[in-house]
C-alpha cells in the first residue's frame, strides 16, 4: 500500500452520495443528497451505505433501503446503478464493489434499476420476480425426482459442458435490463437457453423453452433487443453477446419446428 | 428487422455498381438505365424488373419501419422513468443513432426519389430526360453534394451496425470469432457502400466526370 492511500485510510474520504428516496411503489421518489465523511478504501460499496443508514439511524431518519443478501457476488440480490453503471465502475457485483475503486471527494450518484418490469418497491429496492416468472415459463428442465443418476450414463462433451457452466454463472441480478438502452432481457434469457440448450437433459423441451420464456418476456413489458451490447459490458460475470445469438438461433428453429 | 435490413443491403449494392458506370463515359451509363427497363424483355414487360425490384423494396421498407416503429415503442414503456446519470459502456455511435439516422434516410430517399426518379428535378435548369447529364449538372453544385454526401455517412453508420445487428438477430453470431466477423462485416460494407455511392458525386465536382 502506497503512502498516500495508507494516508487515506486513516482519515479516510469524504463523499456526496446522491440517493434515490422513495417512501414506496406509489408514491413518486426522488434524489437526496447526503455527505459522508470517514469513508474507508478497504469498505464495499454496501458497508459504505450501512454506515450512513447507522448515521440516518442516529439522527432518528429513515434509512435507505437496498437489497443485499450473500454479499460475497454469487446470489444476485444486490444490484445499483451507481454513477450510471450496473454495479458501478468495475466488472462484478455491488458487493463485492469497493471504495478504493473512488476517490476522496467523489460525488456518488446511486439509483435502483430502471425497468418497469422491475417496479421500485422502496427507495433502491426494486421487484424482480418477473426473472422468476420467466423462469417458470421455461427455464427448467423436467426429470424425475429420485436418486441420482450415474454420473457417466449421460454423455456431455467438453465443449458443451464448459460453455454451459460459463453461462450458468448468471445470477439474475437484472443489471443487463437496467443497462439496456431498450429495457431488453435477453442477455438473461439468452444465457439461460444456452446453458440449458448445451445440455442432454436440455433438449426434450428445447422448442418450447425458446418460445415461451420469450412469451413471457414480452408480456412482462421488457423492450426487445437491438444488438447495442451494454448489457454484456455490465454484466457482473461477463455472460457474452454471443448468447443472445444462440436465443435467436433456437427461436428460428422452434420456429421452422412449427412452434 | 434484420432480413428488411439484408434486403436493403443487397439493393445498395447493385445500385452502387450501376451508379459507378458513370465512369464509363454518358452512353455507357444512360444505355445502362435504359437496359434496367428492357431487362427480361420479351418474358418482362418493358420496366418490369424495375417493378419487381420497388414492389419488394415497399414490402421490405413496410417490414423495417414497423419493425423500428414497435421496437421504439417498447423500449419507451420499458423504462418510463429514466436514469439522472447513465453512461455509455459498450454502444457505438452508430448503434446509438440508428433510430434518428433511420428517419433521416427516410426523409432523404423521398427527396432522392423526387431528384432522380419522380420529379428529375434538374436544379441548373438543364435536361431532365438524359440521366447521365442530370448526374453531372446535380453534382456540379458544391451544396447538391453536401447533401448526397451527409446521406451517405448516415447510410455508412445505419450500416456499420445494421449489418453485424442483422447476422446477430439471424443467430449466425454464436462465438466470440462469429461476433468480431460480423462487427468487421459491418464495417467493410458501411465503408464500401458509402464510400463508393461517394464517388460519383465528388468526381463530378472536380471534374473528374463532365
Amino acid at each position: 500500500m502506497s503512502a498516500s492511500t495508507t494516508e487515506e485510510a486513516k482519515t479516510g474520504m469524504k463523499l456526496t452520495l446522491k440517493i434515490w428516496r422513495q417512501p414506496d411503489a406509489t408514491s413518486s421518489g426522488k434524489l437526496h443528497t447526503y455527505q459522508l465523511a470517514d469513508v474507508s478504501p478497504d469498505m464495499s460499496f454496501l458497508e459504505m451505505l450501512d454506515v450512513l443508514n447507522e448515521e440516518l439511524n442516529a439522527k432518528g431518519e429513515d434509512p435507505v433501503a437496498f437489497d443485499s443478501d450473500c454479499r460475497e457476488g454469487i446470489c444476485g440480490m444486490c444490484g445499483l446503478m451507481i454513477n450510471g453503471e450496473a454495479h458501478g465502475p468495475e466488472v462484478t457485483t455491488t458487493c463485492q464493489l469497493h471504495m478504493r475503486s473512488f476517490s476522496d471527494g467523489d460525488v456518488i450518484t446511486i439509483e435502483p434499476w430502471r425497468s418497469d418490469a422491475f417496479p421500485v418497491m422502496k427507495d433502491l429496492c426494486v421487484d424482480r420476480q418477473a426473472f422468476d416468472r420467466i423462469i417458470q415459463s421455461g427455464g427448467y428442465i423436467s426429470v424425475n425426482t429420485g436418486s441420482a443418476p450415474e454420473a457417466h450414463s449421460v454423455q456431455v462433451p467438453k465443449d458443451a459442458a464448459d460453455r454451459a457452466f460459463d453461462v450458468a454463472t448468471c445470477i439474475g441480478c437484472g443489471a443487463c435490463v437496467a443497462a439496456c438502452p431498450n429495457g431488453s432481457a435477453s442477455l438473461f434469457i439468452g444465457a439461460k437457453i444456452t446453458h440449458l440448450g448445451e445440455l442432454p437433459q436440455g433438449q426434450a423441451e428445447r422448442d418450447s423453452r425458446v418460445v415461451d420464456m420469450l412469451g413471457q418476456h414480452d408480456a412482462e413489458g421488457f423492450g426487445g433487443c437491438t444488438n447495442i451490447g451494454e448489457c454484456a459490458a455490465a454484466c457482473p460475470k461477463e455472460i457474452p453477446l454471443d448468447v443472445i445469438s444462440q436465443l435467436n438461433k433456437d427461436l428460428r428453429t422452434a420456429m421452422l419446428h412449427g412452434r | 428487422m434484420a432480413v428488411s435490413g439484408l434486403i436493403f443491403i443487397g439493393f445498395l449494392l447493385i445500385h452502387m455498381y450501376g451508379n459507378l458506370k458513370v465512369f464509363a463515359g454518358h452512353d455507357a451509363f444512360n444505355e445502362y438505365a435504359h437496359h434496367l427497363r428492357t431487362f427480361g424483355e420479351p418474358m418482362l414487360p418493358y420496366g418490369g424488373l424495375l417493378w419487381i425490384i420497388r414492389v419488394t423494396l415497399i414490402a421490405a421498407l413496410v417490414a423495417h419501419v414497423s419493425s423500428a416503429v414497435m421496437l421504439t415503442i417498447r423500449a419507451g414503456k420499458a423504462r418510463t422513468t429514466k436514469y439522472a446519470v447513465k453512461k455509455n459502456l459498450a454502444s457505438s455511435l452508430s448503434s446509438r443513432t440508428m433510430r434518428w439516422g433511420g428517419l433521416a434516410l427516410f426523409i432523404f430517399v423521398i427527396w432522392h426519389l423526387i431528384h432522380f426518379t419522380i420529379g428529375k428535378v434538374n436544379p441548373t435548369g438543364g435536361a431532365t430526360n438524359d440521366p447521365y447529364q442530370l448526374v453531372v449538372d446535380s453534382f456540379g453544385l458544391w451544396w447538391m453534394v453536401l447533401i448526397y454526401l451527409a446521406a451517405l455517412v448516415a447510410v455508412g453508420l445505419h450500416l456499420h451496425h445494421g449489418t453485424w445487428s442483422a447476422m446477430q438477430t439471424l443467430g449466425l453470431t454464436g462465438s466470440p470469432r462469429a461476433r468480431s466477423r460480423a462487427k468487421a462485416a459491418g464495417l467493410v460494407i458501411a465503408v464500401l457502400i458509402a464510400g463508393g455511392f461517394a464517388l460519383v458525386p465528388l468526381s463530378v465536382l472536380f471534374g473528374i466526370v463532365a
